[in-house]
Parts: structure tokens; C-alpha cells; sequence
């Protein structure tokens, strides 16, 4: 049951579709750590990597993941690192050192509940972790955030030029659902790898070596002693951030203009709210979403456009309300807001997101 | 068929996952919109086992369910456990080669299904789950029969698992109209 070729739909569960979509986005170097529930993907790239011309090495734990990921990155190799909740926990040092030394990665969450090591089953309270930087000083990190298998694919297949037009890691953002589930999907053509001769033509800013041609020294690095010389790298980083908070901001909305009700809604959960709306239909309530598809830059602008007729905004997600904090700052004091969740691995049915979306409603219109 | 929601449950080993895969796959050969999604858990062999398989028309929203059109209950824990998800007018099929008692629900439509007996008899007696898949294929008709025998071929049985294809398709046709 393995991936076939371009443009043949295919039943991928979702862990083996981002590891296939990783290899065919060009990305050749893959360094893991197993954690539940994301386990296939080491599994998958330790088979198919090699026998395609890439490199798996299964790390001694995530912190030497992320710093082999720097290495490699650093030395021009387009790197792919996944892992769930508190093994991205142990690589946030690494992203710090990543974007302050500006060097690409692709890095997917596929996120479980926590705090601590919390459980196994699916969780989005990794919100803050990877939309306001786990690791040390000013710095961000762009986190798009698929809610099917073949999004998860595209984002991932996209997030692969993306992390080197920017220089930055880009962060895929999924959960325990989509890891496991398996849905049929398209996968795009294999871009090449870059072969290592041309990685110096490519990027010409990777530690690539002297070679015939000494001219030139590169530095990568995310030391700077001098304040005024580390003040003026973090506005540079921030100029970069701040295009990229106009240019990458991606969202989804239904039916926002005229809803009674708008939830705002990411990944897995926007799926089922997306039924939840259907049920609320049957009962005379009209509800809209907004999925935000990039968590970094949040699509704050969207929300300008809920029309008049709408009385409450609810954010449904897997935590105690870390996104919601996002969805207060969109709404501003134009409309209350309120929260639907669960945690710890739980996950609300669409009736149950009905049910309380009603009860919140009711509330608001009295 | 606007959407069916099938939900399929016994314990590790019982084929709970292939059953729920061969569905997924045939309903993909069918061009229709299809989502697969296992319990995931410490648990292996022994342990429990259950997957949701949802087929539509359109695109799947919510992959997660909170009833069932259809529960194929392959032990008594799963009966017990599951009954309640199927909806009204619904079907449970249950394997009565090992679940000696009877449903209580009397607003859905409800199989005995002895599948243990069944493949037995047929002299394949590790094709029980076949069984099962054919009876409820039979009785939901979310695919068509012909598909997943083509699902059996092209994907659940092939390489070495190619020479159990004639005994599976056997027990899989027991109950072929």
C-alpha cells in the first residue's frame, strides 16, 4: 500500500502522505525521533530516503533532530523534521537558533495532548508553542495548519520553497486525527533534489566550502555579541516577518456575511464544525466559519467581514482557549466572544459543538 | 446516498482495520469521497480495536462520528460499548460465533451473523472478518460487492497474501445475492 505516481489517487493515511509529500517538495534529509503519534513518518523516510537518493538518520532524541537539521540546513540540504507536541517541545531551542541564523527547514507538528507528556490522542494546545515561539528572543516562525489529508500535502509540498524563499523555518501545524486517518488523495510530481554541486549556485549563502573559489566566506550563525549588531539582525528578521504577515496570511471562510453565529475554527475541529453548522441549519440557526489556515500570520483581517447580523463569535478548539486570544484580537470589542472546548486528547462531536453553539447563541440574543 | 457513516469494532487481530480499509479503498475505486479513521492506542493483539469509515457523495467533513448508519460488532465489548451509536432505522450486524447475546435496541435493523461457524464451514476459518465484510456490504450496500473484490486483488491480498484471495472472495460471497 505505497505511494504510486503522479496524478493517481491513492488511500494514504495521513502520517505516510506528509512524509511522501516532504520527499516529492524536494526535501532530502529527514532527522527524527519516534513519538506517538507520528511514528510512521521516521518509518517511512527510514525506507523510502535512502533507496531515493535522500538521507534518514534517526537522532539520539529531538534536540539532536533540530540541531542536525541546523547543520544540514545550514550546509544548503533541504531538511524536513516532524515530531508531536513535547518532542517539538525539546526543538524550540533549534528554532531560535534557525531563525536568527535565517536557515530553511520544513517542521511538522502532528500534535497530541498535553502539558508534559501529557497523552497520545490528538490536541491542538500547541497554539502558543508554535505561533509565539517556544524558543528564547524576538523571533517567528509561519505555521500553516491543514484540516484534510490533501491540504496537509499541498502545504507541505508548498512550505518546501516557501521555508527557502524566506529563509525561515515553516511550520506545518497538524494533529493526531490526521496523522492517523487515511483519506484518498493526489500527490504532486517529485521536484528534484538538489544535487550538492549546485547547492553553492543555489544558495549562495550556505557553508558550501572554499573550493576553487576563496573569495567568498560564509558565516551562519545566531551569535552576536554586540548589541547594536544583534539589534539591528533582529529588525532585519522583523522587516522580513513583517511582508510576510501581508503575504502569507491564508484563511478559508464560510458563509461569514450573514451568520447568527461565526466560529472560528482550525485543522481537524474545523471539519467538524463545518458539520456542525449543518446541524445548527436543521435548527434555524445560520453559523459561518473562519478557518484560519495560517496560525502565523493569523488572518486578523478576515474578521472585518462578519456582517451585521451576526451576535457572538466562538472559537472551538483542543485547548483551553489559546487560539481564542487570536480570535479576540480579530473581533475586537465589535462582538463578545466566547470558547468551545476540549482537552486532553478529548474531542467534541458535532452535535456537542451544535449543542453548545446554540446554548451560547441563545444567550447572546437574549 | 448522501453520506454513510459505518463504524466497525471487536478486538486486535479480529481484522477490524482491514475491514475498515477494504470499504475505504473501494469506496475511492467507486470516485466517491472517503475517510478512514482508526482508535489509536498502547493497545495490540488482544487489546480493543475500532475504526470509522465514512462514504459520501460529498466531501467529508468531520471525520469523527457520533452515530452510525451501520456498527459491525465483532465481541461482546463492542456490542455493549457501541450499540447506542447507531441511529434509529440504523443496522448492527453482530458476530454471533462469539457474541451469544441479543441486541436490545429494537429501532434499527439488527444481523446475526455467525462468522467463526460460517468459515469454518467453508474450510477458511481465518476468513471470519470476510464474512462479516460481505454480510455488511450486503446489508448497507455502501459499495458495490464487485469493488471490493477488486479492492481484495489490487491492494488488501496482494504478493504472498495473493493465494488466500480465492478463500477470502468465498467468504466474502456467502451472503452475495
Amino acid at each position: 500500500m505505497s505511494a504510486q505516481s503522479a496524478n493517481e489517487k491513492v488511500l494514504l493515511k495521513g502520517n505516510e502522505a506528509f512524509a511522501e509529500a516532504a520527499i516529492r517538495g524536494g526535501l532530502r534529509f529527514y532527522f527524527g525521533y519516534p513519538i506517538t503519534p507520528q511514528s510512521e513518518i521516521p518509518e517511512y523516510m527510514s525506507r523510502e530516503l535512502p533507496r531515493r537518493g535522500g538521507v534518514f538518520l534517526q537522532a539520539e532524541s529531538e534536540l539532536g533532530a533540530i540541531n542536525m537539521a541546523y547543520g544540514a540546513g545550514a550546509a544548503g540540504g533541504a531538511v524536513f523534521i516532524s515530531s508531536s507536541s513535547p518532542g517539538i517541545a525539546l526543538m524550540q531551542e533549534g528554532m531560535s537558533f534557525l531563525c536568527s541564523a535565517e536557515v530553511p527547514l520544513v517542521a511538522l507538528n502532528v500534535s497530541r495532548g498535553g502539558p508534559g507528556i501529557g497523552g497520545i490522542q490528538p490536541g491542538q494546545a500547541d497554539y502558543f508553542q508554535v505561533t509565539r515561539g517556544g524558543g528564547n528572543g524576538d523571533y517567528k516562525i509561519p505555521v500553516f495548519a491543514p484540516a484534510s489529508i490533501q491540504e496537509a500535502i499541498d502545504l507541505i509540498y508548498e512550505a518546501a520553497e516557501l521555508a527557502e524563499t524566506w529563509r525561515n523555518p515553516i511550520m506545518i501545524f497538524s494533529d493526531g486525527i490526521m496523522g492517523q486517518m487515511m483519506e484518498p488523495v493526489t500527490l504532486p510530481e517529485q521536484r528534484p533534489f538538489t544535487e550538492s554541486d549546485k547547492i553553492r549556485s543555489a544558495k549562495p549563502w550556505a557553508i558550501t566550502g572554499y573550493g576553487d573559489d576563496d573569495a567568498q566566506k560564509n558565516v551562519v550563525k545566531s551569535l552576536r555579541m554586540q548589541p547594536d549588531e544583534l539589534e539591528a539582525h533582529v529588525e532585519k528578521l522583523f522587516a522580513k516577518y513583517a511582508r510576510a504577515e501581508k503575504e502569507l496570511a491564508r484563511v478559508e471562510t464560510i458563509g461569514i456575511e450573514d451568520a447568527d453565529v461565526v466560529f472560528v475554527a482550525f485543522g481537524t475541529v474545523a471539519r467538524i464544525t463545518r458539520e456542525a453548522i449543518d446541524i445548527l441549519a436543521e435548527r434555524g440557526i445560520k453559523a459561518g466559519l473562519i478557518r484560519p489556515i495560517s496560525l502565523w500570520p493569523f488572518p486578523y483581517d478576515e474578521f472585518d467581514k462578519i456582517g451585521a447580523r451576526t451576535r457572538v463569535v466562538i472559537s472551538a478548539e483542543l485547548s483551553m482557549g489559546q487560539m481564542l486570544e487570536d480570535v479576540k484580537i480579530g473581533v475586537g470589542k465589535r462582538l463578545p466572544t466566547r470558547l468551545i472546548h476540549r482537552t486532553g486528547g478529548m474531542i467534541p462531536t458535532s452535535l456537542e459543538l451544535a449543542d453548545s453553539a446554540e446554548k451560547i447563541y441563545k444567550e447572546a440574543i437574549q | 446516498m448522501s453520506a454513510q457513516k459505518l463504524f466497525f469494532a471487536g478486538s486486535g487481530g479480529q481484522g477490524i482495520i482491514l475491514m475498515g480499509q477494504m470499504v475505504t479503498y473501494a469506496a475511492m475505486f467507486e470516485n466517491k469521497q472517503t475517510t478512514y479513521y482508526p482508535s489509536y492506542g498502547p493497545e495490540m493483539r488482544g487489546g480493543t480495536a475500532n475504526c470509522t469509515v465514512i462514504v459520501s457523495d460529498r466531501e467529508v467533513s468531520s471525520p469523527l462520528i457520533y452515530e452510525a448508519d451501520c456498527l459491525i460488532a465483532m465481541n461482546l465489548p463492542s456490542l455493549i460499548k457501541f450499540e447506542s451509536l447507531v441511529k434509529p432505522g440504523g443496522v448492527m450486524l453482530l458476530n454471533s460465533s462469539i457474541i451469544t447475546q441479543k441486541a436490545t435496541r429494537d429501532d434499527i435493523r439488527v444481523f446475526y451473523v455467525p462468522t467463526i461457524d460460517i468459515a469454518r464451514e467453508l474450510g477458511s476459518p481465518r476468513s471470519a472478518n470476510m464474512v462479516m465484510l460481505g454480510a455488511a456490504v450486503r446489508a448497507t450496500e455502501v459499495v458495490k460487492q464487485e469493488t471490493i473484490e477488486r479492492v481484495m486483488r489490487e491492494k488488501a491480498f496482494t504478493g504472498k497474501k495473493a493465494e488466500t484471495i480465492p478463500a477470502n472472495i468465498k467468504a466474502f460471497e456467502y451472503f452475495k445475492i
